[in-house]
């Protein structure tokens, strides 16, 4: 017989409380907003799921979420390869190793407003040796005034904060396959491509899952470098979800609704975060591939 | 296939100057197309360097490989068109047993229907039929070996087929078998294949010829019983047998071989001897035996230990400050700790080394008996 004292509780109540504190509260508050009309401090009423439905419908916010969902992905689809390459260009051993690292880890180091102001200051076309040479070239480059050209900058400046992130991660991945499986390779005449389709790659995979739902995810939450080049504009076409949510929340105060939209935010990256993670289990472990004879 | 020629040396560090610089100090010799081969010696002896060199993982530093006469010391491994197995699994994760046994034709861009063939062939001999179709990925560490081992035999057209202690991983009794089957393929294929291995069953069983190395040296190149009967170099009458060679002190005294202030009749031409002066006596302990007190081939010596091994008695005895083994019969009465015994040690198995450690002599009629 195993003797309960029900006194052990009291040995969780530590952490109970820091997480209450840290987590439970404050979530509890958001959800506590999102019900509910504030009219004043003292003055609120309970109003059920309207906010969700007004979020639901806003054109607005259907606006910044396609425009975050591309740039997400466009976000991944040019820092993973890239990463790659970079990781693949890297020397193995030796000092000049030890320097590429540190190079390439630079730019980690810099906060994300210090790359905005670098960025916006780099590509006007007045003062900045970017815009200065683009439009000296012929191209009417102003993120100020053109859509494209913000959003393209903000792309810019994520690919060059962030890509050595991957580069960093894939080069790990690459320094862990033994040597036996390059030679092994070589003595079966297999080719470089055919080294990184059926070596490299697989080997790399556990790493690259890791970077892409870090960038996925840091991506998705992106808000301090567009809100220093253009603030969101031109226009709204570098207003991604934090942006609009930050207008909502402190900019006009509307707590409810911006509380309501908070929480389906959460939803979106849990949601997006689990299928890609999922699906990338799956490609990694062949079950998609088809058989052969 | 084809007959391997070597005439190199090899050092991984630049400008090697002393011995120890060496991974593979210079020497010439050649494997015959279509022998069985087996590289023997204790690890860092230099056997995977050399077994690189064949196959061109690695380019010696001096000298030269030539395959059939065609120097290929520059060329790639796929151009050599070797086959190396290694130490630990290698697989693709990604691909099922079947296509990992594939790689190596397809890379080589043979035609669908023969890699069938080929495939089918060697997942038989392996059998690894009933998983072609599985994932490598999954497959327990043997399994995997051996599909490393079937992609180093898949193609028929190898110049050479290298492995590298390839059976490492595998359990004991699947060791054996694989190992049998490996002869069976040599046969059957009559393919050149170099071994490398620190173990001297899976040398002795495997290969016609076993090349024993030591320190980046080859010491001796021969079949297992040349190495057993006559070993050219003292490391490899310590190395080869269980327990290794006996090895006494000994001088010429004049007239006769003087052991521990014994003399001792031996049955070898004495003028090498005599012209040494002082050398060492090799005896195995299959070949010490028991006799009678006086025998002029015998030394009084001093018993320290009996120790019962099963199919034979292993006797450590003490001549003068020097130890002497012998696998005595179990029949035989056993005598106790402190017992005095005379125990032969010169006749037609005797060895005799200089201070090089190289044979001086031997007695010169084959040996009759196999005693092992």
């Amino acid at each position: 017989m195993k003797t309960v004292n029900q006194k052990a509780w009291w040995l969780v109540l530590p952490v109970v409380i820091c997480v209450a504190f840290s987590a439970v509260l404050p979530l509890m508050t958001v959800v506590n907003y999102s019900v509910q009309d504030i009219i004043s401090p003292t003055r609120h009423v309970f109003v059920g799921t309207e906010w969700f439905a007004a979020v639901l419908r806003d054109e607005e916010l259907h606006g910044a979420l396609w425009r975050q969902l591309g740039f997400s992905f466009a976000v991944l689809a040019v820092e993973i390869p890239l990463g790659i390459a970079l990781a693949l260009a890297m020397p193995a051993s030796g000092w000049k190793a030890s320097a590429v690292l540190v190079v390439v880890a630079l730019s980690l180091l810099i906060p994300w407003n210090v790359v905005g102001t670098i960025w916006q200051i780099y590509g006007r076309a007045d003062i900045g040796l970017l815009g200065y040479a683009l439009t000296q070239l012929g191209f009417n480059y102003n993120y100020t005034g053109k859509p494209l050209d913000a959003w393209l900058t903000v792309l810019v400046m994520d690919v060059w904060h962030w890509t050595p992130l991957v580069a960093l991660l894939a080069y790990a991945g690459l320094r862990s396959i033994p040597d036996a499986y390059y030679q092994a390779a070589r003595i079966d005449g297999a080719s470089k491509l055919a080294v990184f389709r059926y070596i490299q790659l697989p080997k790399m995979r556990g790493v690259l899952m890791i970077a892409v739902l870090l960038r996925f995810m840091d991506s998705f939450m992106i808000y301090t470098e567009p809100f220093v080049l253009t603030g969101g504009g031109p226009g709204n076409s570098t207003t991604f979800l934090s942006q609009y949510l930050t207008q909502k929340a402190v900019g006009q105060f509307d707590v409810g609704p911006a509380a309501a939209f908070s929480l389906i935010y959460f939803l979106i990256i849990l949601l997006l975060c689990f299928v890609l993670y999922n699906w990338m289990l799956r490609v990694g472990s062949g079950e998609t591939e088809a058989p052969h004879a | 296939m084809a007959r391997i020629d070597l005439d190199l040396a090899h050092a991984y560090r630049p400008n090697p100057r002393r011995d120890d610089d060496y991974a593979l100090l210079p020497l010439k010799m050649h494997f015959d197309d279509g022998g069985a081969y087996a590289l023997l010696g204790p690890s860092g002896c230099g056997k995977t360097t050399m077994l690189n060199l064949i196959s061109g993982l690695l380019t010696p530093s001096q000298g030269h490989v030539k395959f059939d006469g065609r120097d290929v010391t520059g060329s790639t491994p796929q151009q050599r068109n070797i086959a190396q197995v290694f130490q630990f699994p290698v697989i693709y994760d990604t691909m099922t047993v079947a296509q990992n046994l594939a790689f190596p034709l397809r890379n080589r861009r043979v035609a669908d229907e023969r890699i069938r063939q080929r495939v089918g062939r060697i997942a038989e001999m392996l059998e690894l039929s009933a998983q072609l179709d599985q994932r490598a990925a999954g497959l327990a560490a043997d399994a995997k070996q051996k599909i490393s081992l079937g992609r180093g035999l898949v193609r028929e057209d190898v110049s050479a087929v290298l492995f590298d202690e390839p059976l490492t991983v595998i359990d004991p009794h699947l060791k054996w078998q694989l190992r049998r089957k490996l002869k069976q393929i040599h046969q059957e294929l009559k393919l050149t294949l170099v071994y490398v291995t620190h173990d001297q069953v899976e040398a002795l069983t495997f290969a016609d010829q076993v090349v024993v190395m030591t320190r980046g040296r080859t010491v001796q190149i021969g079949s297992a019983e040349e190495l057993f009967e006559r070993p050219s170099h003292t490391f490899v009458g310590h190395f080869i047998g269980s327990p290794g060679m006996n090895f006494l002190a000994a001088r010429w005294d004049g007239q006769a071989v003087e052991v521990a202030g014994h003399r001792l009749r031996i049955a070898t031409d004495a003028a090498p001897l005599a012209a040494a002066g002082e050398f060492t006596l090799g005896v195995r302990p299959e070949y010490v035996s028991l006799t009678e007190a006086g025998d002029p081939t015998a030394l009084p010596a001093q018993v320290v230990q009996l120790q019962d091994v099963g199919t034979y008695r292993l006797l450590t005895a003490r001549v003068g400050e020097q130890m002497l083994r012998a696998r005595l019969d179990p029949e035989l009465p056993a005598s106790g700790r402190g017992d005095r015994v005379w125990l032969k040690v010169t006749g037609a198995h005797t060895c005799y080394y200089g201070r090089d450690d190289r044979l001086l002599a031997s007695a010169d009629q084959p040996a009759v008996e196999q005693a092992r």
